[in-house]
């Protein structure tokens, strides 16, 4: 391919990428509100055009019209640094993800992922781990004993998953041999080749640090609005606020993306387009989210160290251990 | 470790279920200014003022609704008509004193005041709370309530 052809199709592609994404942050906060409404008993949003489908723009007009305080005691740069942290983490972990077959266009061959790299995983978990440092330095800088108390729980909560996370997907790499998002895609070919069947305890463990990961109910201690006032976005406003919201979001969908590369089978399917398939199973896991969170309750802070450190842990060691004496024989 | 294994197993899959069953229920949601609750047939709400069937008022200004009105919300001047009849040529309640206890309904001798089942008469000053004799006259539900009925059954029993 020639360099010319390389620019403009890495442009496009980032171009479509970053914008679906931001779509699916706006739209996915429509789908939780609407869903967990329905889980309630209730109607949720359904003023703004039909069935509420509006409701997005709407928020994101408001959003953006409040006025933007920065609170006296604040650490004025960091405090202003600290959104935008959080939030190109969350979208720089779409750029190893491929959403489709490769697709020729014009005699060329385009690759449908931004970038594949042969560390794909490892890129995905040093991204999405960068997103914590948000969360903690707006906790810290913001000089409010609620985002404090916020910062220093996502530090804390970060140290207790993050090794568990970082082991539950070992499994996977020792099976498939590789470490690149597009050759395990390939090779879950059939159903029963998908990484779920193969590593069964390996998706668990995932999806449950996932969770913890993203800051999503039960895990949303950094948050935790009937403690913590609301964490660490206590004294964020207007904008800035939202930037967090739409890096939870995007965090949501990245992790949703990545557990539906490695494990789900990426865009594998039948009879439907390659990239559908991607976004059916993506949306899936997005409604399996909200379904955990109309279900489980906040952890207690010491319960979640606990679970993370005596049972995750041990788990995810055992996991690697047995995966790696079955491939040895 | 018995219990957390039971917890995974049982308690888990059991708490899913549970939230997915919810998923397929109808919302309890009532939309609110479009659609409203059904009014109990006895709910005191704003009052009005009855007439008899050739449109003459009911009210003779005995005073005794006012005398019954345990918040003296009620204020009333008597007059005298051509044919020598007593009527009250001013009847206002202060809403904004009345605590809707339906007193008034009960004392007076010739079934002329009732509590409807208007709910929703908030405004923005103070004066339009006092609510005079036309407005409660204007305000006579067309349709003869069955609540009424009721009531008019009551008081032939006494």
């Amino acid at each position: 391919m020639s360099t010319v052809a390389f620019l403009i199709a890495s442009a496009v592609k980032v171009t479509v990428i970053v914008t679906v994404v931001l779509m699916g942050v706006a739209w996915s906060t429509w789908l939780e509100r609407k869903l967990l409404s329905r889980f309630q008993h209730r109607i949720g949003p359904n003023m703004a055009g039909p069935y509420g489908l509006l409701q997005p723009i709407a928020d994101a007009v408001k959003l953006i019209f409040k006025e933007d305080i920065v609170p006296d005691k604040a650490e004025k740069i960091t405090y202003a640094l600290a959104p935008i942290i959080s939030f190109i983490p969350a979208l720089l972990s779409f750029a190893v993800v491929p959403v489709s077959d490769t697709l020729t266009i014009f005699d060329q061959k385009i690759d449908m992922v931004i970038s594949d790299l042969n560390i794909g995983i490892l890129f995905v978990f040093a991204v999405t781990s960068l997103g914590v440092y948000g969360i903690v330095l707006a906790g810290w800088s913001a000089g409010s004993k609620y985002s404090l108390l916020g910062g220093i729980r996502s530090s804390a909560q970060m140290i207790s998953y993050e090794v568990a996370y970082g082991l539950s997907i070992i499994g996977v790499i020792l099976v498939a041999n590789t470490l690149s998002m597009v050759e395990l895609v390939e090779q879950q070919d059939s159903l029963f080749n998908w990484f779920i069947f193969r590593q069964p305890l390996g998706f668990v463990l995932f999806v449950i640090c996932a969770v913890a990961e993203t800051n999503r109910s039960p895990f949303d201690l950094p948050e935790a609005e009937s403690e913590l006032v609301a964490g660490y976005l206590t004294e964020y406003s207007s904008m800035r606020y939202s930037l967090f919201f739409m890096a939870e979001y995007a965090n949501m969908i990245a992790v949703s993306s990545v557990a539906t590369t490695i494990f789900l089978g990426g865009w594998q399917g039948p009879f439907l387009p390659p990239f559908v398939w991607f976004a059916i199973k993506v949306f899936f896991f997005m409604c399996f989210y909200i379904w955990i969170r109309a279900t489980l309750p906040r952890l207690r802070y010491d319960m979640l160290m606990n679970f993370g450190w005596k049972v995750l842990f041990p788990l995810a060691l055992a996991n690697v251990m047995v995966t790696a004496f079955l491939q040895r024989l | 470790m018995f219990d957390f294994v039971k917890t995974v197993l049982i308690a888990l899959p059991k708490g899913f279920y549970t939230t997915f069953k919810h998923l397929f229920k109808k919302p309890v949601t009532l939309q609110y200014p479009k659609e409203k609750m059904p009014m109990a047939p006895r709910y005191r709400g704003l009052h009005y003022l009855e007439k008899y069937e050739d449109g003459s008022e009911r009210c003779v200004c005995c005073g005794l609704c006012a005398a019954a009105c345990p918040a003296d919300a009620i204020y009333m001047e008597p007059a005298e008509n051509e044919k020598g009849e007593r009527y009250s040529e001013v009847y206002e309640i202060n809403l904004l004193r009345c605590i809707y206890c339906g007193f008034c309904e009960e004392a007076c001798p010739e079934e002329a005041i009732f509590l409807g089942h208007e709910y929703e008469f908030s405004n923005d000053s103070r004066e339009s709370f006092i609510y005079t004799k036309d407005q409660m006259l204007a305000n006579r539900p067309t349709k003869e309530k069955p609540f009424k009925k009721i009531i008019r059954k009551v008081r032939r029993i006494f």
